[in-house]
């Protein structure tokens, strides 16, 4: 069997694909829950109401989504250059810890209206650096970017432990391994008085607009997709591929690092060691389904939230383990890359 | 089939063959016979089937229609060893050898069973040598693969065919990395090939050696197969217009007018990047209004040239001098600043990027600047009107602006990095390998406008491995071999055996 590319993918083809893919998804979660002794039918509308049954449900699950839609936009942002940054969880809690060092009373001689934006560019800076040592290390040695901002995950979530038992530990907190809460006026606000939905959503999907606007109209995005696509073409047309690919890692890192600050002053309002279940790595999973399209990482950050959020609905209704939502997610990520395959290339035998 | 004895005299029959690729068709009902001690001439511009052709001969691809025979036994479609063990041999483009393995190894490789290496090498070694003397394949068995010229790594290419005991020998486009002399002595091997009975196809676009080596030439244009003629019976003029399918007039030779240097280099020397060659004290002159000729064996420092001229490449040590002044860092968008137009070898993997669209093609050079691009921003709709410009100036055949390059033939994605070089008015113009590839209607068109560049007082360096180009249009010609460029020749001063002697590397200063 081999691969034969189609020139020019049709409709039917380039939507087709994927929605078998998300058909099979479906057969795959039925076959679980009915592993689990459930009822299909009713695992999955337990699953869609759990996501967006109610008011409730539906902003739970945008809230969920706000995390993976900054680290979704920052996979997708380095991607798009063939920069493979599989450290967005690292850059992630760079935000959250600057978040608590700042949200503290360090700052607290500023007024709110500046104390939330300092906070931000802060947040953004840190993330930013957590990558720039990867990318200089990828650029000056070509020492492989996948390796070291994996292992740097590792290192940052250590280091944040330590902080946590140590310095950043809470004096009221029970011996609990949490830091201090924020300051009022470091907190980010909710969107709708009385419901959960905090401005962390709100400024999430301003990034994705504004990526969008970078990646569409600059010359800077018009550099990350020349780089990513032919670097050869790129530096011979005059393109600094080395300078676009650290731009790149600054942009991203900042963005998933915008991650960690709205999940500490937006929801939780301190910082734990569990704050993220790998918000960083489903970010990955974000950007694939999206295509890496700023857009599309808004869409599926709330899809993704929203298996999330209703599977662990489902799993308190039906007694069906919330494991089924990453698998669920797993066989979609895999039947939509398969699908994507698919749509781009024929298969052909001999 | 009705006459037994011409039966037998045919040994490879190709019936009715057919290839779709989606909606094109590569091979279309292709029918052909080869005979015992004959060579066949398969000409055809790029795209036109050949690769195609043998690709399915040889079990790569499945065709969708056709048969193909071999000694009279069909070959079951489809699979890549049936060809091999029928007795069919066939030397690559691009050799397939192990460069850190003998000759000898290289040869064996893939031929006997691994467990079998070690034993019977004296008889292997025997064969490879009596095969070697009768027909004419000089070669050290002993040597390793990497420390042999592009030549010799051919002869090992044939003598790895002949020692599976090939009786038909396919050879695609051998001669485009030889020199002169080295051509005359494959010429030789393939005359005492057929004269053993061996039978011969020969790939090729030079139609001076399809003439000298065929008995008979088979032409294919678009898939189809459009002519099958006695070589004798034809001439050079008559296939190229069988080939193109239409009456072609190379570029007229105009005399030039040739103005002040625009760069020099004084015994520049560079870095030898990988298996990249690199330049060793090399003196040139490009002067306005001249076209300068580079001929010589790839690999042998055009690269090298190429790359210090586009920016991606500084000397190590020497001199190199714009007639604009000095900049600070040598850069390709430096050189693209001091008016360097650059036409690159590879247009699929260099010149363009094969994903994006003509527009975002067509400013790669220009958008940082207005009015593609303003304070950081594109404008889009001023780059699709320069695009614009560019496919109607410059007979771009495509869908639109908006179009991916990769769906272009070579000739238009050619011609759209023309535009894009041109319509930046170069002084001075390194064209690379313009025209390889490239059907003999778009050669015409891009030797015109370098001829019409020529003309409008910029200094052109053309880079060809192929010597009648170089010969055809080039006012002034250096030779380059092993990183050393020869003097400059004049229009008509040197014979293409002449010019074969300095490629080979004689007549150097420090030769040995």
């Amino acid at each position: 069997m081999r691969l034969e590319p189609v020139a020019n993918p049709g409709l039917a083809r380039s939507l087709g694909y994927p929605a078998v893919a998300l058909g099979l998804t479906v057969v795959v979660a039925s076959l679980l829950a009915l592993a689990a002794k459930a009822d299909p039918f009713a695992t999955l509308g337990l699953i869609l109401k759990g996501a967006a049954g109610s008011k409730f449900a539906l902003l739970e699950t945008l809230n969920r989504a706000t995390p993976l839609i900054f680290t979704g936009l920052a996979v997708a942002v380095a991607f798009r250059a063939k920069l493979w940054n599989i450290g967005a969880e690292a850059q992630f809690y760079a935000g959250a810890l600057v978040a608590v060092l700042l949200g503290t009373g360090a700052l607290g001689f500023l007024p709110g209206f500046l104390l939330i934006p300092a906070m931000a560019g802060a947040a953004m800076l840190a993330g930013a650096l957590m990558l720039l040592g990867p990318v200089m290390l990828k650029v000056r040695l070509g020492v492989d970017e996948v390796v070291t901002t994996l292992l740097l995950n590792f290192i940052m979530l250590l280091f944040i432990s330590m902080l946590l038992e140590g310095p950043l530990k809470d004096p009221m907190g029970m011996g609990w391994p949490k830091s201090e809460p924020l300051d009022r006026a470091a907190r980010l606000g909710r969107i709708v008085d009385g419901l959960r939905l905090h401005w962390g959503f709100g400024l999430a999907l301003i990034s994705a607009a504004v990526v969008w606007i970078i990646q569409a109209r600059t010359t800077l995005g018009y550099e990350i997709r020349a780089v990513g696509q032919n670097p050869q073409a790129a530096r011979f047309a005059g393109i600094p591929v080395n300078l676009v690919l650290v731009k790149t890692a600054l942009l991203s890192g900042g963005l998933a690092a915008l991650a960690g600050w709205s999940e500490v002053a937006g929801l939780k309002g301190n910082l734990t060691l569990d704050i993220s279940p790998g918000f960083g790595y489903t970010g990955i999973i974000v950007a694939m389904l999206a295509l890496l399209h700023p857009g599309g990482v808004v869409i599926s950050a709330i899809f993704v939230a929203g298996i999330f959020v209703g599977a662990d609905s489902m799993s308190r209704a039906a007694g069906v383990p919330t494991y089924i939502a990453d698998i669920l997610l797993a066989t979609a990520l895999l039947f939509m890359v398969l699908a994507i395959l698919l749509t781009r290339f024929r298969v052909v035998r001999g | 089939m009705t006459d037994k004895t011409t039966a037998q005299d045919i040994v490879l029959r190709l019936n009715r063959i057919t290839k779709r690729f989606g909606s094109l068709t590569a091979n279309d009902g292709i029918s052909f016979e080869l005979r015992r001690g004959e060579v066949i001439a398969l000409l055809g511009e790029n795209g036109a089937g050949k690769t195609t052709l043998m690709n399915i001969l040889f079990g790569h691809y499945t065709a969708d229609e056709g048969t193909v025979e071999v000694f009279g036994q069909p070959l079951p479609p489809g699979e890549p060893g049936a060809a091999l063990a029928a007795g069919v041999g066939m030397v690559h483009q691009h050799f397939t050898l192990a460069d850190n393995m003998s000759v000898l190894d290289n040869i064996l490789l893939g031929t006997e069973p691994l467990w079998k290496l070690g034993m019977g090498r004296g008889a292997a070694r025997r064969k490879v040598s009596d095969l070697a003397r009768d027909f004419g394949l000089v070669v050290d068995p002993d040597a390793r693969i990497g420390s042999l010229s592009v030549g010799e790594r051919q002869r090992v290419e044939i003598l790895k065919a002949l020692y599976r005991d090939a009786r038909i020998l396919i050879l695609d486009e051998p001669t485009a990395v030889l020199t002169p002399q080295e051509t005359d002595a494959l010429f030789e091997t393939l005359q005492k090939a057929v004269a053993q009975g061996l039978s011969i196809i020969f790939i090729s676009h030079k139609l001076h050696e399809v003439m000298a080596i065929s008995q008979r030439v088979l032409v294919l244009r678009h898939g189809k197969l459009v002519g099958e003629v006695a070589t004798q019976a034809t001439d050079r003029h008559k296939l190229a217009e069988m080939m193109v399918g239409a009456e072609i007039t190379p570029p007229a030779p105009r005399e030039a007018r040739p103005g002040a240097v625009l760069m020099s280099l004084k015994a520049v020397s560079t870095a030898a990047r990988g298996n990249q060659t690199g330049l060793r004290a090399v003196d040139l002159d490009l002067r306005a209004g001249q076209i300068t000729g580079l001929a010589g064996v790839s690999g042998n420092g055009q690269g090298a040239l190429a790359d210090l001229l586009s920016g991606l490449e500084v000397p190590q040590s020497g001199e190199m001098h714009l007639a604009e002044g000095e900049t600070a860092r040598w850069t390709p968008r430096a050189a693209v600043a001091q008016g360097v137009g650059r036409i690159p070898e590879d247009r699929h993997k260099t010149g363009t990027i094969a994903d994006f669209s003509l527009t975002e093609n067509a400013v790669l050079e220009s958008y940082t600047k207005p009015p593609i691009a303003r304070r950081g921003w594109m404008n889009w709709r001023e780059a699709e009107d320069q695009t614009r410009a560019i496919i109607e100036k410059y007979d771009v055949r495509c869908p639109g602006p908006e179009a991916r390059i990769r769906l272009l033939s070579g000739g238009n994605m050619q011609k759209l990095i023309l535009g894009r070089v041109f319509e930046a008015a170069p002084r001075i113009i390194l064209a690379n390998q313009p025209v390889r590839g490239l059907d003999i209607g778009a050669v015409t068109y891009v030797q015109e406008q370098l001829i019409a560049a020529r003309d409008a007082g910029a200094a052109v360096l053309l880079i060809s491995e192929d010597l009648d180009e170089v010969l055809a249009l080039s006012d002034v010609i250096h030779v380059m071999s092993e990183g050393r460029l020869s003097p400059e020749f004049a229009r008509g001063t040197k014979t293409p055996a002449e010019l074969g002697v300095w490629m080979a590397g004689q007549g150097f200063d420090d030769a040995a």
